[in-house]
């Protein structure tokens, strides 16, 4: 029988149901889903088969659900992560297992990466790791590492049960995971209701072009579907965003020249149906392309053209850290290493691109997207809109991924325009395409070292000049070129020293915050260096480290003394036993193998937690309500690394409760104090304190109340907290006591700030309040006839000061490990050319090698707990661990990352002269 | 605008013969090369039609249906002279693509590095092609003309790719080279087909490159060289990689592709003719 679908109803099963939409034709299966039947557990990440997140079982099989036209499931089974969690058995282990294993971080690959596990336990129920990773190698995760996810395949069905109260310490599932592995977690795009209007950017093709445009209202009237088109003239307050006070330098539009490939000059705001079929070359605007300043020599050179007035030389800004005679020490060295370290531009690749829903409520202006820094964003909305901060509220959406370029506004400022200009509902999601050329990067380096040790192997003098891309606009380049100089000796006594790091303007997309803010591509240099010089005198390398680590007592760079919590020792020492393991196996497996040659690499790092030197401060609220119920308003934005878990934990802790009786209350702008932003390792040290200090603060009202001692138990009922101190029992009736506006009996509001000093013009102060430390171990095998390097395992040594959460502490660092794997190895982001997923190369399930993670808890005195930040210090190692691994194996030694294939190769090449 | 999905062969050719329409399969080429503001056209879905999918065999070969999904040829139970097909089945993308993607999208999309051209040039691979006005059948090589262009005319479809049987004992593979695991387009790959007589020397050898120049390529003089040699032996110059003409692209740069596709000739070879491809 023949059947045909004319532009028609098509009909097909979902879940179990029958389903009739009406797809447009070509309409991929996922919007149909998302968009027509509110599946919107099936996530959209690329639209490209690149990512997978959007993986359903169609008859069975996985398929991702952006590729297949919506009329070809006509009377098919189109079965989705919610679906299978309703009814079938299997899944809700798979689930159970995903969150016992802490598989889902920010969760947004999670119904890609479940339902594709689904269909491998069904014709596999016992798999082995190799055919996990077959069967899940095509879905991306840019959080986890997938080593949990792998774990949490092979293990379903025999989750443990959690540990019972969740107190600091506890490997407890993260108190919001089961949203995220249920598919219900709601992202930037999946808030909007279906059929609102969107908004679409048309985007500077060039790096560099003026523009004009014309005939706005005729394009408006003639084009059906358009509501309103949206420029630089439509902004009631300042056409400028950025993140640091003095560097607010990026336009909303801009107004006379597009200065990167994606900047946006205009918004169209229109039906779905309208921007579905949108032609971006219809609209009217005319390009003039004029020469652009690509990299930083260029931007540098005196007949460059100048992006910013007054900045001369396109320089932003500078950052300096000096102390001793750094060349008088390195006349003195008995050896000198020199080197010029490069890596380009690195893409956050989150899986889920910027998304974001506006409308106006009570005449205000209310935003929900997906971001890292909620009032940040709320302040620079209430500049652009020209309002007060009152008249604009952000409620933060569930986060897929953020890793610093969602710090930056993105979707926010053209919600928040076109929502005020129609006065309608709006939504606004970028394409894979966009949010890699319009959001931020980690700045390309272009790095200068030299370095010397004396014959005992100790270091002296040292010096780094570095010049950083910054790309367009400033962003949040004035901290890289500010933390780098603090961090580029590495975690290391370095009495003689100069650092100075530049960044630059030129024609490319804004660089920013992303993981360590420059500090990842300092370390490359420096420890691949270190290595030079360990083998320049003949000492081990790991010792040759050890014995350069800074101690309790000896100042940094910066001539800041600790005192205490200086865990570097302990790290480097935690490697050891795998360090020797590792080189004799390797050693042993070279004399056998001609072309295959394994090694083994080792580096070590530190980073500042929370602002350099700047104020830094978040505010915990919590109360309790008549009933007894708990609020605990969590402000600190969870963007998979599990805030909403750790100040939870330790909220609960210091009032004496278990956490799961704890209600989170998110970060809406409203209602919730501000948490700062998730940046710089800095919410479980600063946030957590603020939790720390406002449990202790609604313990002690409690405990004040009846007259108990600090020792006393607290169990709070429906009603009453009964009191229980050295055998007595009290009970304070909560009913009885008057309730505030916000319903609340007891209440505590507290905020921390780190106690940091500004740094002199020489660098000279105290930078941070704590740092964390970090010591990685890498195996790899090279093969040296394609130059392709094999990750085989790592061995991470982390300095948490306390683990709150162990689980939680893992999953950062096998996160961290595989973003700095990926730079190490395939990641470059090249405007123009590398825009989608398929061509820009993130670590897959296939990459990532066993991770054993060492926690070392060295308390910090200032950490609540003693606990020290950890999120940036992940990746930090990595890189240059995998680099000098290289090294080890084939004795070539790579300065720019990524080492490709056909880099190593080329170099392996070199090195051998052979031809 | 439409959308057909005929179930009859007739029926495509005759949406195809009254033009204006684009044909899709699998989807796993068609929507990411989308543009922005592409014209809507009417869209002819062929993976319903009787007889299009599927691996049949005959008395003089084999036969593939142009709709059979890559996943389908590396579940199918076929002699070991397809095992380099079957591992560039498991290559295309992850499981999602090789479940959605069939083997004649593959072709017509005409990608360098499109994983399924080597085995295929290596299996001799005939293309069979339809339009209302009657069959045709034409060699793969002459098939993909150039970087995505192919011999098919606005009105014709491939039905199907025709495989002689290979030669008694054959053995094939397939080596892929890429950034990363999973999920890539590779830098460069290689197909080869090796028979061996009774004393263990080649008696049969096809070896093709893909991601090397514009179209995938067999190296018929090294081909040639191969034959009584034992495939350990195998040693791939300069002068057997003459086909070849790679470009420095995104992935690597030509000169890397022509040293690294030397050593992975050698390997396929190796691997194909029954020893470790890495040894020595």
């Amino acid at each position: 029988m023949d059947w045909r679908v004319e532009n028609d109803t098509v009909g097909f099963s979902l879940n179990g149901h029958p389903v009739s939409p009406r797809p447009r034709v070509g309409e991929r299966l996922s919007e149909t889903l998302r968009e027509r039947l509110g599946a919107r557990d099936v996530k959209i990440g690329c639209n490209a088969g690149d990512c997978g997140a959007c993986t359903v079982l169609v008859d069975g099989d996985p398929v991702c659900a952006c590729l297949m036209p919506a009329h070809q499931a006509e009377g098919r089974a189109v079965e989705t992560l919610a679906g299978f969690m309703q009814n079938d058995p299997l899944m809700q282990q798979l689930a159970d297992s995903f969150q016992a294993h802490g598989a889902a971080q920010c969760g947004i690959c999670t119904p890609g990466m479940m339902v594709a596990a689904l269909a491998l336990l069904r014709r596999t129920p016992d798999p082995d790791e190799l055919a996990v990773k077959d069967a899940l190698g095509g879905v991306l995760c840019r959080c986890t590492g997938y080593r949990k996810i792998i774990r949490a395949v092979m293990e379903v069905g025999t989750t443990p049960p959690p540990p019972p109260t969740g107190e600091v310490g506890a490997a407890i599932p993260r108190l919001d995971g089961l949203a995220k592995v249920a598919g219900n977690e709601l992202y930037g795009d999946d808030v909007a209701p279906a059929r609102t209007l969107e908004v679409r950017l048309i985007r500077s093709p060039y790096p560099r072009a003026g523009f004009t445009l014309g005939g706005l209202d005729a394009y408006v009237a003639a084009t059906d579907g358009i509501e309103t088109v949206l420029t630089a003239a439509d902004i009631p307050g300042r056409n400028l965003f950025g993140t640091i006070p003095d560097f607010i330098d990026q336009p909303v539009f801009a107004e006379t020249e597009a200065w990167f490939r994606g900047d946006p000059v205009a918004a169209v705001v229109g039906t779905p149906e309208a921007l579905a079929t949108l032609d971006p070359a219809r609209f009217p605007v005319t390009w003039d392309e004029r020469p652009p300043v690509d990299d930083v020599h260029e931007a540098m050179a005196p007949e460059a053209p100048l992006l910013h007035d007054g900045r001369e030389g396109n320089l932003m800004c500078a950052g300096l850290v000096q102390c001793g005679d750094p060349e008088a020490a390195l006349a003195q060295a008995d050896t000198v290493v020199e080197g010029h370290y490069r890596s380009g531009f690195v893409e956050h690749a989150y899986i889920e691109p910027e998304a974001g829903f506006a409308q106006m409520a009570d005449g205000r202006v209310e935003v929900h997207a997906c971001t890292q820094a909620p009032v940040m964003d709320q302040e620079s909305l209430a500049d652009i809109l020209g309002t007060d901060r009152s008249q604009v509220r952000i409620i933060p959406t569930a986060v897929g991924g953020g890793f610093g370029a969602k710090l930056d506004l993105s979707v926010q400022p053209y919600l928040a325009l076109a929502t005020l200009k129609t006065g309608k509902p709006v939504r606004l999601t970028y394409s894979r395409t966009e949010s890699m050329q319009a959001t931020t990067k980690r700045h390309p380096s272009d790095l200068h070292l030299r370095i010397g040790a004396t014959r005992d192997g100790r270091l002296s003098g040292f010096t780094f000049d570095g010049l950083f891309n910054t790309g367009a606009y400033s962003s949040w380049g004035p901290t890289v070129a500010n933390r780098v100089p603090v961090h580029a000796s590495g975690p290391y006594r370095v009495a003689d020293y100069r650092s100075e790091a530049k960044g630059i303007h030129t024609h490319n997309p804004p660089a920013g915050a992303f993981r360590g803010f420059g500090v990842p591509q300092a370390a490359i240099a420096q420890e691949c260096l270190f290595d030079e010089l360990a083998d320049t005198l003949g000492i081990d390398r790991l010792e040759f480290r050890i014995r350069n680590a800074l101690e309790n007592g000896t100042p940094t760079v910066c001539g800041q003394v600790f005192d205490q919590g200086v865990g570097i020792r302990a790290c480097l020492e935690a490697l050891r036993p795998a360090w020797d393991t590792e080189r004799t196996a390797a050693a042993a497996f070279n004399t056998q193998n001609n072309t295959l040659k394994r090694g083994v690499g080792v580096a070590a790092g530190w980073y500042g937690c929370g602002n350099t030197s700047l104020p830094n401060p978040s505010t915990i609220k919590s109360g309790i309500r008549a009933d007894g119920t708990v609020m605990l308003h969590q402000g600190a934005m969870d963007i998979g690394q599990g805030a909403n878990t750790v100040i939870a934990q330790i909220f609960a802790t210091a009032l004496g409760v278990p956490v799961d009786s704890l209600h989170l209350i998110g970060p809406d702008t409203d209602v919730t104090p501000d948490g700062g932003k998730t940046s710089a390792s800095r919410q479980t040290y600063v946030s957590g304190n603020a939790a720390r200090l406002s449990g202790e603060a609604l313990r002690a009202q409690i405990l004040s109340r009846v007259n108990a001692s600090a020792e006393a138990q607290l169990e709070i009922h429906t009603g009453t907290i009964r009191i229980t101190d050295r055998g007595d029992t009290h009970d304070i009736d909560l009913t009885a006591l008057p309730p505030d506006a916000e319903g609340y009996v007891l209440r505590a509001e507290e905020t921390y700030d780190p106690p940091t000093r500004p740094l002199d013009e020489n660098g000279q102060g105290i930078p941070y309040a704590q740092f964390g430390y970090a010591a990685h171990l890498a195996v790899i095998e090279v093969d040296t006839r394609l130059g392709t390097v094999k990750p085989l395992r790592f061995t991470a040594a982390h300095d948490v000061g306390r683990a709150i959460n162990p689980l939680l502490v893992e999953g950062q660092v096998e996160g961290g490990i595989a973003q700095g794997l990926g730079m190490a190895l395939m990641e470059e982001y090249l405007p123009g050319t590398t825009e989608n997923l398929h061509d820009y190369l993130i670590p897959t399930i296939g990459d990532i090698p066993p991770i054993d993670t060492i926690i070392i808890e060295e308390p910090d005195a200032h950490g609540p707990y003693g606990a020290k930040g950890l999120g940036e210090h992940a990746l930090i190692p990595t890189a240059p661990a995998l680099l000098n691994a290289i090294r080890d194996a084939c004795g070539v030694q790579i300065t720019k990352v990524p080492a490709t294939p056909a880099r190593l190769r080329a170099a392996i090449r070199e090195q051998s002269h052979d031809r | 605008m439409h959308y057909f999905a005929p179930t009859e062969l007739d029926e495509a050719l005759d949406r195809l013969s009254a033009g204006q329409v684009r044909i899709v399969a699998g989807g796993t080429d068609f929507y990411p090369s989308r543009r922005d503001g592409a014209p809507q056209t009417d869209l002819l879905d062929v993976t319903r039609i009787a007889g299009l999918s599927g691996i049949t065999r005959n008395d003089t070969g084999w036969r593939i249906g142009a709709a059979t999904r890559w996943s389908d040829i590396a579940q199918a139970d076929l002699p070991r002279a397809f095992a380099g097909l079957q591992a560039a089945a498991r290559e295309v993308g992850g499981i999602q693509i090789q479940n959605a993607g069939t083997v004649a999208g593959n072709l017509c999309n005409a990608s360098p590095a499109a994983d399924g051209v080597p085995p295929l040039l290596t299996l001799g691979a005939q293309v069979e092609v339809a339009s209302a006005n009657g069959l045709r059948t034409l060699p793969l090589t002459d098939f993909i003309t150039g970087v995505r262009r192919t011999a098919l005319t606005g009105d014709e479809m491939v039905t199907a790719l025709v495989l002689p049987e290979p030669p008694a004992g054959a053995v094939g593979s397939f080596e892929k080279l890429g950034a990363r695991r999973y999920l890539v387009i590779s830098i460069t790959m290689t197909a080869a087909l090796i028979a061996l007589d009774d004393t263990g020397r080649i008696a049969h050898a096809r070896v093709a490159v893909g991601a090397c120049s514009a179209t995938a390529q067999r190296l018929h003089h090294l081909e040639a060289e191969l034959i009584g040699m034992t495939p350990d032996a195998a040693v791939v110059t300069p002068n057997h990689l003459h086909p070849l003409s790679p470009i420095d692209d995104v992935r690597a740069s030509g000169a890397y592709r022509l040293d690294a596709v030397a050593e992975q000739c050698q390997r396929a070879i190796k691997t194909a003719g029954g020893s470790d491809g890495l040894a020595g």
